[in-house]
């Protein structure tokens, strides 16, 4: 389904079509996490165990697999707050993730940052952040970074599609464009920009929105991780030998509401929408079929894997349960990371 | 010792610093192939070259966000504003990102940069292009904020500031990239974060101030001499971090305080002066702590009127002589 712009015409004459047996088993354990990571961190939500705003990536989990798993650990990936899942898939303890959701000591970030704030920098993951499109400019400045000391990272940030509507989209393109910055903006299209369709926001289609930049532009159907995968692993390779920014249009669907505050389907989508892409669309149960009818995979492995992955995240949430709280105090330990030894930086009076 | 501009002062610091330091490097509107709109920059494209001296879009937002993303990679940005009244633009970066990185990620990644650039009021500019902005940035922890209101002080602060681990906001002024004075030299001149310096002793009353308002406060100063009160001229410099025991021990001796400032009154600098010395200093007080602000609207353009706005020398000198009970 790869169409577009230049970097696709190119793609046609090298594109594998498929993998084999080994990555399809792999890219089908991560997506089998993923959504046992996720249904867990929903059943939590639902008891009280997580609180706060808490996005879910049920049925974009073929993003988070084929986006990633072609990436380096020196790589780097930046996200928004639909970022639970993009951390696994770049190395982050599924245990650290599910005690920084519980808001526990050793969470990713001490309990401090929560379901929007998951960050794993000792494995290139550089955040989850919260303000649609911040992430742009920041991701513009890691790649900067790569630019400026000669590196060959790549850094893959990840947007949704309402996030092509900010400023941020538009001067992070433009700048990573003129100085050929070796970053990825990857779109989780998932149609809806929280409960409103793309389409209702924005007068061309998201394949066109960078091409006043001059940054190439890619479709890839993000539902199927084959796929994705494969196109991602070009389009990566391409960045690294200096091919400058790109854009991908990466098609996914969320099978939940934009957060779990909010309704799966109702005003802004029809229950038979959602049903008819969690029947037919369901990014694992396509690779399973696609691996039954190739005769790579039986049922009972399959169960086999399944079982593996609901004992991590088992495992996990026990974890995150008795994980202790914070100390009160850890409040200020990284406010600064530097105190200077003169002067007032705290005027609250708080005595702990 | 040399003397030398405030202009030249933090040029030299920059150029000193990006000598020193291989991570650090310039990005801002102007600041590459034209010198600097205000010429703070000048001759360093071509010492440095341009990755490290680098003229960006007019995209405040994005190259803001540009040096937060690369100094949580490791580099060390001095993001240059034209002037603070465009960083409006970037302040979801500079909140959002830069002061709550540290934090929000467990101290897994920090964005230890600078950002600088004039602010506060020129002449006849108008309101958008006229206004003190330290208050907007003092309210959020996680940032620095320094003003420096002399050329020793801008270059040895500067210098101090790309070398902090975290985001400090250095703002300047652009009625001062003119003004001389002496500047130690050395490398390793450097002012620390939260040290005030009293800029005039005197015993009768204390005027806390910071940036180019310490210039109206030693005119002020001479002008009460004349009348025989004695002040003490504070100079804050950092103002997060802030000099608390240097305010405390200033209002201890003379018993009376009046904060100036260039900024709006409500919400500004002296508000935090003031709380501090209600909350530490209550039995040190004889009078009221006054305060000397910008007046509560935006900046006129009309030239008489614009002065009328401006906290100027006759306004301190009256807030003094009012704590005084003279």
């Amino acid at each position: 389904m790869t169409e577009g712009g230049s970097v696709s015409e190119l793609s046609k004459k090298t594109r594998k079509n498929s993998l084999d047996k080994e990555k399809m088993i792999e890219l089908l354990k991560r997506m089998l996490l993923y959504r046992r990571f996720e249904e867990k961190a929903g059943e939590s939500y639902a008891i009280g165990k997580i609180g706060g705003f808490c996005h879910l990536h049920i049925g974009q989990e073929a993003v988070a697999a084929g986006c990633i798993a072609p990436l380096r650990k020196e790589d780097y990936v930046i996200g928004t707050y639909r970022e639970h899942t993009q951390a696994l898939a770049k190395g982050v303890a599924p245990e650290a993730v599910m005690a920084e959701l519980y808001g526990k000591a050793p969470g990713t970030s001490g309990g401090l940052g929560g379901s929007m704030h998951i960050f794993g920098s000792d494995v290139g993951f550089m955040g989850g952040h919260g303000i649609v499109g911040g992430q742009l400019a920041l991701a513009l400045g890691i790649a900067w970074g790569i630019h400026y000391r000669g590196g060959d990272q790549v850094c893959v940030c990840f947007l949704g599609d309402a996030a092509v509507n900010q400023g941020a989209f538009h001067e992070s393109l433009n700048m990573a464009a003129i100085w050929n910055l070796p970053v990825i903006y990857a779109v989780e299209n998932n149609a809806y920009g929280m409960g409103t369709k793309f389409s209702r926001v924005s007068e061309t289609e998201m394949s066109q929105k960078s091409a006043s930049h001059g940054v190439p532009a890619r479709i890839i159907d993000g539902q199927d991780v084959v796929s994705t995968y494969i196109d991602f692993t070009e389009i990566v390779e391409e960045v690294r030998q200096g091919a400058g920014p790109q854009f991908v249009d990466v098609q996914c669907y969320r099978f939940k509401g934009h957060s779990m505050s909010d309704p799966v389907s109702g005003t802004y989508r029809s229950k038979k929408e959602v049903e008819d892409k969690t029947e037919n669309a369901d990014p694992i149960t396509t690779l399973a079929d696609q691996m039954f009818d190739s005769a790579l995979l039986t049922p009972e492995e399959l169960k086999e894997m399944d079982m593996e992955a609901r004992e991590i995240v088992r495992k996990a949430e026990a974890f995150a349960e008795s994980a202790p709280e914070p100390d009160t105090k850890s409040l200020y330990d990284n406010v600064y990371s530097e105190i200077n030894p003169n002067g007032r930086l705290f005027f609250d009076g708080r005595v702990i | 010792m040399a003397e030398i501009t405030y202009r030249d002062a933090l040029n030299q610091a920059l150029a000193e610093e990006m000598e020193r330091d291989e991570s650090v490097f310039l990005l801002g509107e102007e600041v590459a192939e034209y010198d600097g709109a205000y010429k703070v920059s000048k001759g360093l494209l071509e010492r440095f070259g341009d990755k490290r001296v680098v003229d960006t879009p007019i995209s405040e937002l994005g190259f803001t966000g540009l040096g937060v993303g690369a100094a949580m990679v490791g580099l060390r940005p001095v993001v240059e504003f034209m002037t603070f009244n465009f960083a409006f633009l970037a302040i979801d970066q500079l909140i959002n990102s830069a002061a709550k990185m540290g934090s929000m990620s467990g101290g897994q990644v920090t964005a230890p940069m600078v950002l600088r650039g004039p602010s506060g009021a020129a002449l006849q500019l108008g309101s958008q292009h006229s206004q003190a902005c330290e208050a907007w940035y003092l309210h959020a922890p996680g940032l620095k904020v320094v003003t420096p209101g002399t050329p020793a002080d801008a270059k040895g602060l500067l210098k101090t500031a790309i070398r902090d681990n975290d985001p400090v906001v250095f703002m300047e002024s652009e009625l001062l990239y003119n003004l001389k004075g002496e500047v130690p030299d050395g490398e390793e001149f450097l002012i620390p974060l939260g040290v005030a310096d009293l800029k005039r002793e005197g015993g009768d009353v204390s005027i806390i101030t910071h940036g180019q308002m310490i210039h109206v406060a030693l005119r002020a100063a001479d002008q009460l001499a004349k009348k025989g009160l004695e002040a003490d001229v504070l100079d804050l410099r950092s103002l997060r971090p802030l000099d608390v025991e240097s305010i405390l021990e200033s209002v201890a001796k003379t018993n009376r305080a009046v904060c100036l400032e260039e900024g709006w009154s409500y919400g500004g600098v002296g508000a935090q002066v003031t709380s501090v010395l209600m909350e530490e200093a209550f039995d040190d007080l004889d009078a009221p702590v006054l305060r000397v602000t910008q007046a509560d609207v935006p900046m006129p353009y009309n030239k008489r009127l614009e002065a009328w706005t401006k906290p100027n020398v006759a306004r301190l000198v009256e807030a003094c002589e009012k704590v005084c009970y003279v």
